[in-house]
């Protein structure tokens, strides 16, 4: 091991991604000055001052250099392939230990105190858990296809992200996600990718548009998809004249109903009002009582056997296949409203009410979103330049040095700003893939994805959630977020990459 | 090495992402100009500058509802800097207390705060607010903010006028648009009828800050600053003298008194009592839940929203109907033995008096059995194929009096009562299971009919002024205020004037017959004035009938039309009749000279009788 550390020192400077560093470096500068900046007015002070967060956050980064020094020079790169398990288990301890000991910080029960130095034991998690994925999926008779590994590979992202829920911080377990991009990368079928998209739309349909609405789009989704597999135009034909006979159905069906109305009290006033217990009108106001989707529901289950027997007569599993996941998603349309209404907890609830503008509530749960548009929107193509914005500087967006960085960066420095981050972000996460990708070793190419899905979930998320495309989900933007204890994760799981990736490189 | 390409799949997905993010970026920051103008509102802070609330006077000037100066104490928590909690606590003469703890709070939510200012005291007095001004440069970031609030010079109308508070969220979201949290409005009676009126409009200054929160100048000079505009005065018709009367002949008593003037409609007094003080109306945060945990539910305004039946009083719109049906005449006459005999063995009784008797003295003497034949003969009409169809063209006549349906006064909250048709009869007897006997009680005005103190009063009127009626209201039309064209059109009943004629003769008997005439109501009896009356005494389910009675005065060109409803009174004569009376002798001749009769009314206690539960 010793002699591994000491290395002619040209070679080793050849082999570090020094453009991976420098990208890394700018966003770390670009951070530092626009918490500054963010602070500017409540207390202008120098921005090494100890006292502002400013001052705080330079400390941290010359720490968090110190860090990713002391990863590439000193700490031998084998160790990240050798002890995965303990890591990966010790941090779940934490995981579980900070239920019972934190304080209660908005709700949610994830921080650890120690001192003056607070730290989120979630932060830490990623970059164990991207290890023992990386230790996993690279074992020789890995096979994503046995059902038996499959499993236990999502066992090791499920159980942290589960654990992280149970803290009451679903955003930061929403990170986890990502990972599923790393297991498509390792050979996870397209499919898995297609029904996690599919289920995320039927949610947000059911709760916009309702339950008809969302059973139609996922019958239109799933004759698509059979069209492709084999006999695209009968398919496409019978499907499609299906798909758009139901979508007629809901304004035919009114205007039936209209007339039956119109009928009924017509018979009301040519004849005396029934008493209780008359009749008379029993098949009128039955058909009163049918929805569309009712309609729709019948004639689906009704077409059902006859497809399944098709299905197995002609061998057809996909057809079958797809059968199946019909009735799990007519399933899940009419849970998704249970789910929605009580498996979220309000906060959630108002954050998604908002976004999906079903209320418009700009005195809570909307604040935050309305006034981080507000500073982003105001920043215009140029923006107000350096100290100059008045939106994040005075207050009116909450968390503005820490989950809403990103307002000040808008209002600032404007589009061109807004840009210029996220392309470095996306050189970053591109830079990362590519360089995985020329690694012969398979446990630096899974780590290297690892890392690579962690900053591109947190970026959408984030950004997203500053714009008001994603729910409010308190996740930091890495590397521009105020916090030592995320600037330090981010740090680490960014540079055991470089340290492993040189590690790789000294062989050729 | 790479798996069927798969990384070029991820980065085409990531594109898309990006992409999605760049495009929403583009499209608030580029697109839209919403952003900007809100972030222009957010750098300018504006100052309310709040309109004076409009006076509300009574019909002869007098002030019922004015205005005094008050302060609202405003932080702006991120300007306080250290200063004596105890001085501060001392000058504003709250609880050191607090204030820590309303700081602490402000503390709290600081993030949505931010630089604004947040009121911390509400309606501080004026000697107050002086004490707090000279010593308030010792105290930075506190401001006071000048606030008008009520003032009442008269106990007159606490639940007319009703009360003027802060707006809560729920108000502020069923009047998009009109309210800001910390605005007052009118919640009941003429306060929250007339808001529209009342409440002028707000007014702002607007400042400009720099990046330092500094306030660098007026906005354009001020050329975009906009001056409040004080609310519209209100006239009412009330009376202050008759109503603040009222209110004291009705002191522990429950029930109401409604006065209105014939000619207009214009409604004198309305007093429903227990009702609410003036003073408790002043300050009803402090007093809220004293008014509405008590019992005898003050809040509620029985003038208007109590239906009760309206007993005898109502023989006088059945006689009408029978006259116009052609199915009574003046001169007819039936005899009365001690009550109706109907059916086999069943009896609507009556008191002892003479027998027969012709109409006048039905209504004079306030003869049961005499109206059983008059409504009996009004369904039996052959004029008509069933009783269903003559008890619904009974209901025509009924409702053109204005009972069974609102009135469309100008007043919040008025109830509709109820009058019975065959529809109600069908429903609990079945259809042709019922006859003119089953309805008897509708005779006397019981059974299924429901009428507001305001409808009796309204008949009384419409009595008074010979077959028509103006819709009852309590807003004078004055400078800048119009009241709607209804209320000064006639509202005709179904029924012709000549007949009125005969029917009042039988009220003036009622009234001026002396004592031991069989005059009902010569408790009513005013010297040199021509009151006509009509007793009633209503059933009460509830323990003791209510005591019920109409009366106007003079007879020739009436000035006033009164009902009074007193429950658990008794007989009509008990209490009902002497406190009409009262009120139409305040009105009239300006002083009470039957002052045993007065004291007397005013120092009965009938709260023990009626049931709060």
């Amino acid at each position: 091991m010793i002699g591994e550390v000491v290395i002619p020192e040209r070679r080793l400077r050849q082999s570090i991604d020094w453009a991976l560093v420098g990208t890394y470096l700018l966003l770390v500068f670009i951070g530092w000055i626009s918490i500054y900046a963010s602070i500017h007015s409540t207390n202008p002070s120098s921005i090494f001052a100890w006292g502002a967060r400013s001052g705080k956050q330079f400390v941290w980064m010359l720490t968090a250099f110190g860090l990713a020094a002391l990863i590439l020079y000193v700490i031998p790169p084998k160790i990240w392939e050798a002890f995965p398990i303990p890591l990966y288990l010790g941090v779940l301890a934490l995981l579980v230990l900070v239920i019972f000991v934190s304080k209660d910080v908005k709700g949610s029960h994830s921080w650890f105190e120690l001192g003056p130095v607070k730290f989120q034991p979630a932060e830490i998690s990623k970059i164990t858990t991207s290890l023992l994925l990386a230790f996993y999926l690279s074992r020789q008779n890995f096979k994503m296809s046995r059902f038996k590994d499959f499993v236990l590979a999502a066992l090791i992202i499920a159980v942290p992200m589960l654990v992280i829920v149970a803290e009451s911080e679903t955003g930061s377990a929403l990170v986890y996600a990502g990972f599923i991009f790393v297991l498509y990368r390792e050979g996870l079928s397209g499919w898995w990718l297609g029904l996690i998209g599919l289920i995320i739309v039927l949610f947000i349909s059911t709760l916009v548009l309702g339950a008809y609405w969302s059973v139609i789009l996922l019958i239109a989704v799933l004759v698509l998809c059979n069209a492709f597999s084999d006999h695209f135009w009968r398919r496409m034909g019978i499907g499609g004249a299906f798909v758009a006979l139901m979508a007629l159905l809901p304004g035919a069906w009114e205007w039936v109903c209209s007339a039956v109305q119109g009928h009924m009290d017509w018979m009301a006033d040519v004849t005396w009002v029934p008493e209780p217990g008359e009749t008379q009108h029993y098949f009128w106001s039955f058909l009163l009582k049918i929805k569309p989707i009712y309609i729709l529901l019948v004639l689906s289950l009704l077409s059902l056997p006859f497809l399944a027997l098709y299905a197995y007569r002609k061998r057809d599993n996909f057809l079958a296949l797809t059968l199946l996941v019909f009735l799990a998603g007519v399933l899940f349309i009419f849970s998704a409203d249970y789910i929605f209404q009580d498996v979220l907890q309000p906060h959630q609830r108002g954050r998604i009410e908002v976004l999906l503008g079903m209320k418009e509530d700009l005195s809570g749960v909307g604040y935050n979103v309305n006034q981080s548009k507000i500073a982003i929107g105001s920043g215009g193509l140029f923006g107000k330049g350096f100290l100059q914005g008045t939106q994040t500087t005075f207050g009116f967006v909450p968390e503005q040095s820490t989950d809403f960085i990103f307002c000040t960066v808008g209002e600032e420095w404007g589009f061109v700003g807004c840009l210029v981050v996220i392309l470095l972000y996306v050189f970053l996460i591109v830079r990362l893939v590519l360089d995985a990708e020329s690694c012969r070793g398979r446990f630096t190419r899974i780590y290297g994805y690892c890392v690579a899905a962690c900053i591109f979930m947190h970026l959408f998320i984030n950004v997203g959630m500053t714009v008001g495309l994603m729910p409010v989900i308190g996740i930091p933007l890495p590397f521009l977020s105020y916090g030592g204890s995320s600037l330090w994760a981010f740090t680490v799981l960014l540079f055991i990459f470089l340290a492993l990736y040189r590690d790789e490189k000294k062989y050729f | 090495m790479s798996a069927d390409g798969r990384h070029i799949r991820l980065f085409i997905g990531l594109g898309i992402a990006v992409l999605l993010l760049l495009g929403k970026i583009f499209s608030i920051q580029i697109l839209q100009d919403r952003y900007k103008e809100d972030a222009d509102r957010n750098s300018t802070i504006y100052e309310t500058i709040y309109p004076t609330r409009g006076v509300i006077y009574d019909r002869n000037g007098q002030i019922l509802v004015g205005n005094k100066v008050a302060y609202d104490i405003l932080v702006s928590p991120r300007e306080v800097q250290a200063f004596d909690t105890l001085a501060l606590a001392t000058v504003l003469d709250v609880d050191p207390s607090f204030i820590r703890a309303r700081l602490q709070e402000y503390e709290r939510r600081s993030a949505s705060i931010g630089f604004q200012s947040v009121t911390m005291l509400r309606t501080v007095p004026a000697e107050t607010y002086m004490r707090f001004d000279e010593v308030k440069y010792r105290f930075p970031g506190f401001k006071g903010q000048v606030r008008g609030i009520r003032d009442y010079p008269v106990n007159a109308g606490g639940n007319l006028l009703g009360y003027v508070s802060e707006v809560n969220q729920d108000y502020i979201d069923r009047h998009p648009g009109e309210y800001r949290s910390g605005d007052y409005a009118g919640m009941t009676g003429i306060e929250a009828a007339r808001e529209e009126d009342l409440r002028g409009e707000k007014g702002y200054h607007i400042y400009l800050r720099n990046s330092r929160n500094q306030i660098e100048q007026p906005y354009k000079d001020g050329a975009e600053d906009k001056e409040a505009v004080p609310g519209h005065d209100i006239v009412t018709t009330i009376d202050a003298q008759l109503q603040q009367y009222g209110q004291e002949l009705m002191q522990n008593k429950v029930g109401s008194i409604v006065a209105i003037e014939p000619s207009t409609g214009e409604i004198l007094a309305l007093v429903s009592s227990p009702g609410i003080d003036v003073e408790q109306l002043a300050d009803i945060g402090k007093h809220y839940n004293e008014i509405v945990s008590n019992p005898y539910k003050p809040m509620y305004n029985r003038a208007v929203q109590a239906s009760y039946p309206p007993g005898s009083v109502f023989k006088l719109v059945n006689g009408l109907i029978g006259l116009q049906e052609g199915t009574l005449k003046p001169s007819y006459t039936y005899p009365c033995s001690q009550g109706y005999h109907f059916g086999a063995g069943h009896k609507l009784g009556c008191h002892s008096h003479k027998s027969p008797i012709n109409m006048e003295e039905s209504i004079m003497m306030s003869c049961n059995a005499y109206y059983c034949y008059v409504l009996k003969n009004i369904l039996d009409n052959k004029k008509y194929p069933n009783v269903a169809e003559a008890l619904d063209s009974w209901h025509e006549y009924v409702e053109s009096f204005g009972f069974g349906r609102k009135l469309g006064s100008d007043f919040p909250a008025e109830l509709a009562g109820s009058i019975p048709t065959s529809r109600t009869y069908n429903r609990a007897y079945g259809r042709g299971r019922w006859n003119s006997t089953t309805v008897i009680s509708l005779s006397i005005g019981q059974g299924e009919i429901l009428a507001t103190p305001m409808h009796l009063a309204n008949l009384c009127a419409t009595i008074a002024n010979r077959g028509h009626y103006y819709i009852p209201h309590i807003v004078k039309a004055s400078e800048g205020v119009e009241i709607d064209p209804r209320f000064t059109q006639k509202q005709y009943t179904k029924v012709d004037t000549v007949h009125f004629t005969k029917l009042i003769r039988g009220m003036w008997r009622a009234v001026n017959s002396g004592a031991g005439m069989g005059g009902t109501a010569w408790v009513a009896h005013i010297d040199s004035l021509d009151v006509c009356g009509k007793t009633g005494t209503a059933q009460n389910p509830r323990g003791a009938d209510n005591s019920v009675f109409i009366c106007f005065a003079p007879m020739d060109n009436p000035k006033i039309a009164i009902a009074a409803y007193v429950e658990n009174g008794g007989f009509g004569a008990t209490y009902a009749a002497p406190i009409a009376s009262l009120m139409v002798e305040k009105y009239l001749k300006g002083q009470v000279k039957r002052t045993a009769l007065e004291e007397q009314m005013k120092s009965r206690d009938l709260m023990s009788r009626v049931k709060t539960d």
